[in-house]
């Protein structure tokens, strides 16, 4: 019994971490341990198109291995995060991005929540106050109820 | 009544954004080089490496760039497609060899035909990360400026050619005129 719920925590801690620590390339693309965790995590980011749920750092398609190339290359040559980014946008679009930009274009959708949340907030006011009212006897009488 | 209005409007609004979505390829990606200079290029032809493919000795007429590979199995299924289009001689059609092998890709022109003015090589496939290619076929319409025109993503069709290349092309050469 206890084995078994030992195995499924063994399980449950080897899917949530397991995947994020296993690299796709064979071996390290730096040997620089800083350089190596920004290539990851640039890796991470982006969205290969080819197999669209998947980032550049989890496919194995050729565009993502190619992509990944240019990754490394741009940052062996010192270019910044966010030059790398810039360039992958021009070519490929926000789409390529996983973690997108708040642009003119999709500003609704970024305030969308908020919109909902105050919509939703002046509506639960609004009833709760109704309500607050029609059940209140000194304020409305049975009359009042009738029309 | 307004009670049953406004929810009633909110449904279909709501219903409206989701039917929209759930019509749409999510396959497609839509290019962010329309309307923008091609990516330039200069690469070693397929049949001869001796000799560069420049992508500025195109500029000054509307041309077409595919992109294929012997490994593609769009590309196959439109290679009959762009030969009958290549026959009306309308514009250049330039091929952008993607990741393949020279001999096979040669051996595919020969066996099949050679639709392309020319044929680019890009081995290492970086041309077509600078084009923004994600899978092949692809091709792409540029402008006399070395705009892109258009960008269709899949394999080419007689209809696609007359629908979205066609008019393109002739507002293109008729805007191109009327500047010179």
């Amino acid at each position: 019994m206890i084995g078994n719920l030992l195995r499924t925590c063994f399980f449950a801690v080897l899917l949530a971490f397991g995947s994020a620590s296993l690299a796709i390339d064979a071996e390290d693309a730096f040997d620089d341990p800083v350089l190596q965790k920004r290539y990851e995590s640039i890796n991470r980011e982006l969205r290969c198109l080819v197999c669209q749920n998947q980032t550049i750092a989890d496919s194995n398609a050729t565009l993502a291995q190619d992509l990944r190339r240019e990754v490394r290359d741009m940052i062996a040559a010192g270019q910044t995060d966010a030059q790398i980014r810039e360039f992958m946008i021009e070519r490929y679009g926000d789409f390529v991005l996983y973690r997108p930009r708040m642009t003119a274009g999709n500003f609704l959708l970024w305030a969308a929540p908020v919109l909902l949340l105050v919509i939703g907030a002046f509506v639960l006011v609004r009833v709760v106050r109704r309500r607050g009212q029609e059940t209140d006897p000194e304020s409305e009488g049975p009359e009042a109820r009738q029309s | 009544m307004l009670k049953f209005i406004v929810p009633f409007g909110l449904f279909a609004l709501l219903a409206v954004f989701l039917a929209v979505g759930l019509f749409r390829d999510p396959s497609y990606v839509p290019s962010p080089l329309i309307g923008k200079p091609a990516p330039e290029f200069s690469l070693p032809s397929l049949q001869d490496a001796a000799y560069p493919v420049s992508s500025k000795e195109l500029l000054g007429q509307p041309w077409v760039l595919n992109v294929w590979g012997t490994w593609c199995g769009g590309c196959r299924e439109e290679h009959d497609t762009l030969i009958a289009i290549a026959g009306a001689r309308t514009v250049p059609i330039v091929g952008l060899n993607w990741k393949d092998d020279n001999a096979l890709a040669q051996k595919w022109l020969v066996e099949l035909g050679n639709p392309y003015a020319v044929v680019a090589e890009d081995r290492d496939g970086r041309v077509a990360i600078d084009w923004g290619v994600y899978g092949a076929p692809e091709t792409f319409l540029i402008g006399p400026d070395g705009v892109v025109l258009f960008k269709h993503i899949a394999p080419m069709t007689m209809e696609v050619w007359n629908k979205e290349f066609l008019p393109r092309i002739e507002a293109a050469r008729a805007s191109a005129g009327s500047k010179s």
